[in-house]
């Protein structure tokens, strides 16, 4: 089985966020990037096809040279290739059609993709992928299990989830549950040693539509002060919920 | 000409999504002189869509449709699109809703823009603004493809009565097999439990509570409340309560009316996760806890007894205005 993880490169989750140049870009100044949370998950459950049902993993990133260290960290964790899209990623289904050209040339059984990055939240890109490419998709995705060509997913819908029969090639969008939060690797020395002697392709993108764009950014109003209630008088909250609030 | 919504319902009946979407797309089309039509998918009372602006329905009634198939889904409503002429489709922000409006985008060739909160800034060019940043700012995003999809967050519209009679027609729309390759096997859920994406209210618990066996004042407090139980990160790692729990900027993103923090610090990732709800309210024994800066109505004391006296004085608000 040959298996592609697509990242995204986001910042950090404590990352405060602002904007810059009049508000039209996200500023990057003292912002930490990390692997996106929901992609780890998958690469970490790549990890487990690898070593226990002998997987070949590659990672694919659409981003320009400063995403380097964070696909060499996925290279770190274990991943065997890497291959960078040299493009800005600015819009889902743009990043999507750079990456199904990335599938056609790599010949993949399964793409594992986060259900959305934490910065621009678009939650497209492996639902547009798996269409381009007219592969299966489950989306939401706790758990995954291969059997051959065979492919049993559960998913996370609105209060439960839902055991999902599907076979390869398949596109997941996938989140915690994929693994454990304490299943995450943190690179070792040896790892981080390994991953400078791996491939890592850049090429360039594909001519591709950008239907959307972002015209703007701003940050939520700041908060006025919370309002107090003493541990005594619990009533007035209650009150306060129903006459000032309004929401019982 | 004319827009499109997807009107989601569970086992016949309209979900509340349904009316919101409805509204919004009744909204849309009052700004581009057009009207709506609305897709159901073996719902009953279709026409009661004309209570929030639908003016026609294509009913889609097909057994093998009866549980959600994203890709099945989406051919359909792609099907009805170009049926109808559709410029702008509206989705909702549920589960399924996320899992078919990509399918759907790719199909048509279009541009999507998910968790929009407002109505459309403009229509020439058609500007909308959305989250983005885990609810830590705001995108005003421009969607230049021909054909637009929104998606609209939960409870950021609200439903609004527009009485309109709405024509119901049925619909079939032609599904090939492939439609059919992901196969549903089984659906877990727990009945009579609202979930957090439908809630008006989530009461949710952190690591102040101690341990999972302290869980059911909080349980008792949501039933009273008629609200979705959730829980912070550490509580779902440590397994006191699954993950489907968890709500923050890896979990589940919350946009409820109220929410109550119950024992919940505030850490910056719980907090971009919930920011979205309107009207938040914290009670944490640590008056330095992050979240009192977040939080619109605050208790500083101990939950084990600010909780149980809440349930009482709800419970006699409940009384008098049952």
């Amino acid at each position: 089985m040959k298996i592609l993880v697509c990242i995204s490169n986001v910042p950090d989750t404590t990352s405060k966020i602002n904007f810059t140049e009049g508000d039209t870009k996200f500023d990057t100044n003292g912002v930490q990037f990390v692997i996106n949370p929901n992609d780890e998950f998958g690469l970490t459950r790549a990890m487990w096809f690898k070593e226990k049902q002998g997987a070949e993993v590659h990672v694919a990133t659409v981003g320009g040279v400063q995403t380097e260290p964070t696909i060499r960290k996925a290279l770190a964790i274990g991943a065997d290739e890497a291959i960078r899209v040299n493009a800005e990623p600015t819009d889902g289904f743009f990043v999507a059609q750079q990456l199904a050209e990335v599938v056609k040339n790599g010949g993949y059984d399964l793409i594992i993709a986060g259900r959305e990055s934490i910065d621009y939240n678009g939650g497209m890109v492996p639902g547009i992928l798996a269409t381009l490419l007219d592969m299966n998709f489950v989306n939401t995705c706790i758990n995954l299990e291969v059997d051959g060509q065979n492919a049993t997913a559960i998913r996370e819908i609105d209060g439960g989830k839902e055991k999902i029969s599907t076979s390869l090639p398949l596109v997941i969008g996938g989140q915690k549950g994929l693994v454990e939060e304490s299943d995450l690797r943190i690179p070792n020395m040896r790892g981080i040693m390994m991953a400078r002697k791996k491939a890592l392709n850049v090429v360039e993108p594909v001519d591709a539509s950008q239907p959307t764009q972002d015209q703007k950014f701003e940050k939520p109003a700041p908060k006025g002060p919370v309002k107090l209630v003493d541990a005594d008088n619990v009533g007035e909250l209650v009150d306060l919920l129903h006459n000032e609030a309004k929401v019982i | 000409m004319s827009v499109l919504v997807y009107t989601e319902s569970e086992k016949g009946k309209f979900k509340k999504s349904a009316f919101e979407v409805a509204s919004y797309a009744y909204k849309v089309a009052q700004d581009l002189g057009t009207s709506v039509t609305a897709v159901t998918f073996n719902a009953n009372e279709a026409a009661s869509l004309g209570e929030y602006g639908i003016s026609k329905v294509l009913q889609i009634s097909d057994e093998q449709l009866a549980t959600f198939n994203a890709k099945a889904y989406a051919s359909a409503l792609a099907q009805a699109a170009e049926a109808e002429g559709a410029k702008v489709i509206i989705v909702s922000s549920s589960a399924d809703s996320k899992f078919l409006a990509p399918i759907l985008t790719a199909k048509l060739n279009t541009g999507y823009v998910p968790n929009v909160v407002a109505a459309p800034e403009s229509t020439s060019p058609f500007v909308v603004k959305r989250t983005a940043f885990s609810n830590k700012g705001f995108a005003h995003t421009e969607i230049s493809a021909d054909v637009k999809i929104i998606g609209v967050s939960n409870n950021a519209f609200g439903a609004v009565e527009n009485s309109t009679s709405a024509a119901v027609e049925d619909f079939s729309p032609s599904l090939a097999d492939d439609a059919f390759t992901t196969k549903s096997v089984e659906v877990d859920k727990v009945a009579g439990k609202v979930s957090i994406a439908d809630a008006d209210i989530v009461v949710s618990g952190g690591r102040g509570l101690k341990g999972p066996e302290n869980w059911g004042m909080v349980e008792e407090l949501a039933e009273i409340l008629g609200a979705a139980t959730a829980c912070s990160k550490p509580v779902s790692d440590m397994g006191w309560r699954p993950h489907s729990e968890h709500v923050g900027q890896t979990g589940k993103p919350v946009a409820s009316n109220l929410y109550v923090a119950i024992g919940i610090s505030g850490a910056i990732q719980h907090l971009a996760g919930i920011n979205a709800s309107k009207v938040k309210v914290v009670i944490n024994n640590d008056p330095e806890a992050p979240f009192f800066k977040a939080a619109d109505y605050g208790i500083v004391g101990d939950a084990f007894e600010v909780v149980p006296k809440l349930i009482e004085k709800l419970k006699e608000f409940k009384a008098q205005n049952a």
